[in-house]
């Protein structure tokens, strides 16, 4: 239903280009629940922003198709996006109370939506709202809709953003972190609402978010993002129980689980995510991978099929060699190159800030910061 | 960053130790408006021992942070004792209070806003230790290089401003600038919920390290209970100002005292598609209630799956008791809790 195509967007700032997507293709199919994980700055919310045309200066969008019911997005003239913004793709933020206009009541917010795109009658308009905020399982949905948005609780006005974001039927919705400002007992409140929506109505949803509890909850298949680009993807089975880019496995292992054995030390990642204007050469990913081998300075990998069915990760050795080669399963070390004890050759050891070499010297010990 | 050698979690410090933090009914109310009283913490009783690490965690405006910062006299407590060392510092004024301070510090949440944009690294750093006059000269360069590599940062970036550094960068100043003194507790207000998951566990590590290394207490305040019960030997509860459930992590996980406590665990989403397709919500009506007019009775009988209302729970406030040992709840009907 919609394909991005080799999708790339910058950012044009004083210090450079800022390369916040780079080369992201994927498909969303009719009624399906695609989660895109990844920590700040990894490129997530740009690439949603860029399905939308919603990037705003100095970014722009540099290169790749954006291909919904064979239009292509990324063509489109402003009027042709408008019209496609809130009718057929609409979008949730995080932050509720800044995306609702404090001195309209919700009930006209909601209205306000309806009417923009003339999809529904204008008499049913009114009717419509309060059977959305029902439906939102907002309480006191007729009185509720003449409340201004500082009446309502923050679990309330995610609602209320739902409720406008479904006001027109929307096929896809996308939802930015819909879940990151609310408290984690109303947090599940909200993806039981966006579980039931999806299965009643249809919708097909996009999940922004750098929970992966969250998304390990609603999502059928998964995008794992790093430094603006695709490592991968898969099924949501696939991706947790059988992570095959080191960052995933990383990222999965760092997590302090609720209902893991508390004794153990969490295997952090070491390092920092890379500079977006100079990232460094090869694969992003080398200066914090504990199994990185010499091919990954010098040449970045695509995303590959992985394994037998629609598993992809972008990475030269994937964790099941790193597993059979590596004993990646009993390591502890998780510095970088620990457990292929590769280093970075000569002419990059400024670039790639390798904590091996540096903890032989020790005037230099420690983290040094990326691009200062 | 300190090598990836097995540090375990410190044992649990024995019963008879002396605590080294008793806070007793300690109260804080803020006045909004004319007439209206905020109960942030109303009533709150528990001990910390030494080398022992407390976990507080509850929902966003449950008074956690208050409490944090009653502990640690940046709010002076309404009613309550605080009593550190022995010494009860809601009674203490200037000098004498500044004195005790030294060995009580704090590190907040948000990396940004909590280390002053015009200070160097190293001034931030020192400040506390010019404040109380311990280091001058030399060797406060020296101790300030010393701090900068216990918390994994180069030596040599006690030039450099804030600015420069990332995120997680700036929450190991913080904690430099908290070791400074050599306290016996450090509050950590949300230490890590500013803070990208890759970034989390390395933090979390480095408190862990520097708690065996320092014997270090804790009293670790977050919304997160996985990262709360990582870190603690023991922890706290709290719901509208109260608490309502103390337990080992150990005991805290497996079996529930409190309604409250089994919904806030259920809701966690875990990274797992298959545990996540069966998991059970305890499903709790409506929203936290205003602090400002708390609900009669149990604070909590307003949302609780188990309730007696009208009845005793909408009637009188369950105190926090021993149900059995070691295990603190307050709850009318705290034996019907497992079978929500």
């Amino acid at each position: 239903m919609l394909e991005v195509k080799n999708l790339s967007t910058s950012f044009f700032t004083d210090d450079g280009e800022v390369k916040a997507v780079r080369d992201v293709s994927f498909q969303l199919n009719e009624g399906e629940t695609l989660g895109v994980v990844g920590e700040s700055g990894c490129g997530k919310s740009v690439t949603a922003l860029s399905i939308l045309g919603l990037v705003q200066r100095p970014g722009k969008i540099v290169g790749g198709q954006i291909l919904f019911k064979n239009n292509d997005l990324v063509e489109a003239d402003p009027e042709e996006l408008r019209q496609i913004r809130g009718r057929d793709i609409a979008m949730i933020f995080q932050d509720p109370l800044s995306s609702l206009n404090p001195v309209l009541r919700v009930g006209y917010q909601i209205n306000e939506a309806m009417k923009a795109h003339d999809k529904i009658a204008r008499e049913d308009v009114s009717a419509r709202s309060i059977k959305l905020l029902k439906q939102v399982r907002v309480p006191d949905a007729d009185r509720r809709i003449q409340d201004f948005p500082h009446q309502f609780s923050g679990g309330m006005r995610q609602r209320a953003m739902i409720a406008m974001g479904l006001s027109n039927r929307p096929e896809i919705l996308i939802a930015d972190e819909p879940t990151t400002a609310l408290d984690v007992t109303v947090q599940a409140q909200i993806l039981e609402l966006l579980r039931d929506l999806n299965q009643e109505m249809g919708t097909a949803i996009i999940l922004i978010t750098h929970n992966l509890g969250v998304v390990a909850g609603l999502c059928r298949r998964v995008i794992v993002m790093y430094a603006g680009r695709i490592v991968e993807e898969g099924t949501a089975e696939q991706i947790f129980e059988s992570p095959q880019h080191p960052y995933t496995w990383s990222l999965l292992r760092s997590l302090p689980r609720v209902d893991s054995n508390r004794r153990e030390r969490l295997r952090s990642i070491e390092g920092l995510p890379p500079d977006l204007i100079a990232p460094p050469p090869g694969c992003a990913f080398n200066p914090r991978c504990p199994f990185r081998i010499e091919k990954c300075f010098s040449e970045d990998p695509a995303l590959a099929l992985v394994g037998t069915d629609s598993q992809r990760a972008a990475c030269w050795v994937t964790m099941d060699r790193a597993y059979k080669e590596m004993g990646a399963k009993d390591i502890t070390d998780t510095r970088p190159g620990a457990a292929s004890g590769v280093r970075p050759p000569k002419e990059l050891a400024d670039v790639v800030i390798d904590e091996r070499t540096l903890e032989a010297a020790p005037e230099d010990q420690g983290e040094l910061v990326g691009g200062s | 960053m300190a090598a990836e050698a097995a540090v375990s979690l410190p044992p649990s410090v024995p019963e008879a130790a002396e605590p080294l933090l008793r806070v007793t009914d300690a109260v804080k109310h803020f006045r909004v408006g004319v007439a209206a009283t905020v109960k942030a913490v109303d009533g709150v009783s528990f001990e910390i021992r030494r080398g022992e690490t407390v976990g507080l965690v509850g929902e966003s405006g449950c008074g956690k942070s208050t409490l944090g910062r009653l502990i640690t006299q940046l709010l002076p407590v309404t009613s309550g004792h605080i009593v550190f060392n022995g010494v009860d510092l809601a009674t203490l004024r200037g000098e004498t209070l500044r004195q005790q301070r030294k060995h009580l510090q704090m590190i907040f949440q948000d990396p940004f806003a909590s280390l002053d944009p015009r200070m160097t690294v190293g001034d931030i750093i020192a400040e506390p230790l010019v404040n109380f006059g311990v280091i001058r000269g030399k060797g406060k360069d020296a101790r300030v290089q010393e701090l900068l590599r216990l918390v994994g940062l180069n030596p040599y970036f006690n030039n450099r401003y804030p600015h420069e550094f990332s995120g997680g960068q700036r929450q190991r100043i913080g904690i430099a600038r908290a070791l400074a003194l050599n306290p016996e507790l450090i509050v950590c207000d949300e230490p890590v919920s500013a803070l990208d998951v890759s970034i989390q566990a390395q933090i979390i590590n480095l408190l862990a390290d520097l708690r065996s290394e320092f014997n270090l207490t804790y009293l670790f305040i977050a919304h997160d209970l996985s990262v709360v019960r990582h870190i603690s030997d023991r922890v706290m509860v709290m719901y509208l100002g109260k608490i309502v459930e103390v337990a080992t992590s150990e005991d805290l996980y497996h079996d529930q005292r409190h309604p409250y406590t089994k919904a806030l665990l259920s809701a966690i989403p875990l990274p797992d598609p298959r545990v996540e397709s069966q998991r059970r919500l305890v499903e709790l009506s409506g929203e936290i209630p205003s602090p400002i007019n708390p609900p009669s009775g149990c604070h909590f009988h307003t949302r609780c799956p188990i309730a007696q209302v009208p009845g005793i729970c909408s009637e009188e406030d369950p105190p926090l008791e021993e149900k059995t040992p070691g295990r603190f709840a307050a709850c009318h009907f705290s034996d019907k809790v497992a079978s929500i």
